[in-house]
């Protein structure tokens, strides 16, 4: 009996509140919007973007009112492990059997490369965070994803283009050996000599490597005014810190990382890191917006936020806002209607996304502060110069993107 | 300048150093493997993670207990050590009659359990441990710089190698450890204590461990993960040297850092693997291992 009239109330519920919202929800697939969060939740790429990433997701959906046009916003969210394999197959269960509608995160190229494979034979949308690979949008590029963070042109771009001119025009190159390493160097080496500069040697380590002690030798021995770390995560935090220990920078030798997350600098701390120069999308303590964002996400996770996890929350809320302005979750519809929009908040100035899914904002080149310097445990960088968004990103005249009419 | 192979002399004496140092933490955790292994016969997949633990206790303990770096150096062994007897006595003593196989999952899962742990409270970015006072700077030695740590790290991890095998091989404890291994029944019939012994043993094994974990916390980023990529390595120096002979992990931890430094300089891309290489020649032409006694 209490079955058949709980059963009845509900469907009467039902029944009314869908009459209500019939009309805002006519185009929401489910009547839900479904986010998907894939990222390394537990391996080298934790730190930065991880559990961290998906606390930015939800403050980006709650802050947004944990609906659109009463569509309730739901997070499936899974640890891809690095792996490819395990990724692609995740978000191929997600949009086939749970109808997810937008995937975010995604850290390592390689599985962000297999997803949005993925996503493009569904006819899905990715924003990816993550990732660093600039063939992404290049020869990899789909009309289903969108590229947020920052990627390595502007990395190359913005770190070796200030060092050769601060006068640092001979280099040796650490690169980590693989796909990643390889497309780093090859983009740093064009713009050391275009600026003049020289690169004299350098070693292809194995990734990942826990000692970097031979190899700090051999840039030692090399003369090379700048070790180049063509490299990402712990190989880097590694190689700084082995330099620092042989005494690198005090013979007159400079350090150029091309690839350092905040939380890179946090662990290896300011004694072994002063100095070094690089190129970041955002910066927490860059301004009073981003500050105050940044203070939001401290209290919930004690560690401040990388430009990976604010970026999270940044393609996360615009995507909210495209899908409300656009009436649907319909993928393609909200897509267009992303790029339509300007995008301007604490994280992205400048922002906009280009045909081939890049979203291109002001990029910053950064120095690490010295201990002196800094006041306080996350008071770790200073921003020297603002790259603007046109020129950090590579050009579309130099694109081989598909979606791009050359 | 004399050159070596296209390298002058000045930078392969720097290299040949390094290796030897490098070389030095590898003979260091292998002789903790052979020694649980030889004594025990446990394929010991928790050691990495003793290491790991080793590093992290000096970590912590410094930074919550106020511990200096010489004070842990001994008491993190003891600690670790004493955790690792915890572990023999409750939980791997009840499976010590089955096969080496279950032995082998069940410190892996072990090894796991406090990886992911860590890895939940810290985050696997990595925690710096200052370098002590005494010991930081280095030295110019003409051919290379060479920062003090490195250098005490080789030295006290030779003369703990040294010491342990005296202790196994020349006194009378090494003596009653290798008898009660060879033939526990008889040992027990003349009034040993032998599950004592493979306690304390199992526990030295870790404590070995732990010792390199405390060598290693101002050299690598204290990290939850630091212990399994070096543990592969590790065995492969051990089936190298021959599983569960003492001096054999020493030498071959040793040489293992040696050729490792050299093809670093040489062929750096199989830096990585060149050990492995070096494992499976031997396999080969010698199955148990350049010092192990045939079986």
């Amino acid at each position: 009996m209490t079955l058949i009239k709980k059963a009845l109330t509900t469907s009467i519920a039902l029944a009314t509140a869908s009459a209500m919202a019939a009309t805002a929800q006519a185009n929401m697939s489910d009547n839900e919007v479904r986010i998907g969060y894939l990222a390394d939740m537990s391996g080298t790429y934790r730190d930065l973007a991880g559990p961290g990433g998906l606390t930015a997701m939800e403050m980006a959906i709650e802050d947004f009112g944990g609906s659109v046009n009463d569509a309730p916003i739901v997070v499936f969210s899974a640890d891809d492990r690095n792996s490819a394999d395990v990724g692609a197959n995740t978000v191929r269960g997600w949009v086939d059997q749970e109808n997810v509608d937008m995937v975010g995160g995604l850290v390592a190229s390689s599985v962000t490369i297999a997803v949005t494979k993925v996503i493009e034979e569904s006819n899905g949308l990715a924003l990816v965070s993550g990732s660093a690979a600039s063939s992404i949008t290049n020869e990899h590029c789909t009309p289903n994803h969108i590229h947020w963070v920052y990627d390595t042109y502007p990395l190359a771009n913005g770190t070796a283009k200030a060092v050769v001119e601060q006068g640092g025009d001979t280099w040796f190159m650490l690169t980590a050996d693989y796909a990643f390493g390889h497309a780093l160097e090859g983009d740093v080496t064009k713009v050391v000599e275009e600026n003049g500069g020289e690169i004299v040697g350098g070693v292809r380590h194995p990734f990942p490597t826990s000692d970097f002690s031979s190899y700090i030798l051999q840039a030692q021995s090399s003369g090379a005014k700048i070790v180049g770390l063509a490299n990402a995560g712990a190989d880097t935090v590694n190689a700084i810190t082995t330099a620092s220990q042989f005494g690198v920078t005090q013979s007159g030798q400079q350090l150029a990382g091309l690839l350092i997350f905040l939380n890179d600098v946090h662990a290896m701390g300011l004694e072994s890191t002063q100095n070094l120069l690089l190129t970041t999308g955002w910066y927490w303590d860059m301004d009073e917006q981003s500050r105050e964002w940044a203070e939001r996400y401290y209290e919930r996770m004690e560690r401040m936020p990388t430009m990976v996890q604010a970026g999270i929350y940044s393609s996360t809320m615009h995507y909210l806002k495209a899908v409300e302005e656009a009436g649907t979750d319909d993928p393609e519809t909200v897509r267009a209607q992303m790029a339509e929009m300007p995008i301007e908040d604490f994280f992205a100035r400048n922002g906009s996304i280009r045909e081939d899914g890049r979203m291109i904002h002001d990029m910053y080149l950064a120095q690490v502060k010295t201990p002196e310097e800094s006041t306080g445990e996350w008071d770790l960088y200073e921003i020297l110069s603002t790259i603007p968004a046109e020129e950090a990103y590579r050009p579309l005249s130099e694109s081989n993107c598909d979606l791009v009419q050359n | 300048m004399t050159m070596i192979f296209g390298v002058p002399l000045a930078a392969f004496t720097g290299q040949l150093m390094l290796g030897l140092i490098n070389g030095a933490f590898y003979a260091l955790l292998s002789l903790g493997l052979a020694v649980i292994f030889g004594l025990l016969k446990i394929v010991n997949f928790a050691h990495g993670a003793m290491y790991m633990l080793g590093a992290f206790a000096t970590l912590l303990g410094m930074q919550y207990l106020g511990i200096n770096y010489w004070v842990s150096l001994i008491l993190v062994p003891l600690v670790v050590g004493g955790f690792g007897m915890l572990i023999e006595r409750f939980i791997l003593r009840r499976i010590s009659h089955l096969d080496h196989l279950y032995g082998l999952l069940l410190t892996f899962g072990l090894a796991l359990i406090f990886e992911g742990t860590l890895v939940n409270f810290f985050g696997v970015s990595g925690l710096r441990y200052p370098t002590p006072e005494l010991l930081q700077g280095g030295y110019n030695l003409g051919f290379m710089f060479l920062p003090i740590y490195r250098g005490w790290v080789l030295l006290a991890a030779l003369v703990v190698c040294l010491g342990t095998w005296f202790i196994i091989e020349r006194t009378r404890l090494g003596a009653y450890l290798r008898a009660g291994t060879e033939n526990s029944a008889l040992m027990q019939a003349f009034g040993v204590n032998v599950p004592l012994l493979i306690t304390l043993t199992y526990g030295f094994g870790v404590a070995l461990a732990a010792f390199a974990g405390v060598l290693a916390a101002p050299l690598y980023p204290v990290s939850p993960t630091m212990g399994s990529s070096l543990l592969i390595v590790v065995f492969a120096v051990v089936v190298i040297g021959g599983m569960g002979s003492i001096l054999g992990s020493i030498l071959t931890g040793l040489a293992m850092g040696l050729i490792e430094g050299l093809t670093k300089v040489y062929y750096p891309e199989a830096a990585n693997t060149v050990i492995f290489l070096v494992m499976i020649l031997v396999l080969m032409l010698r199955p148990a291992g350049l010092f192990g006694k045939e079986a």
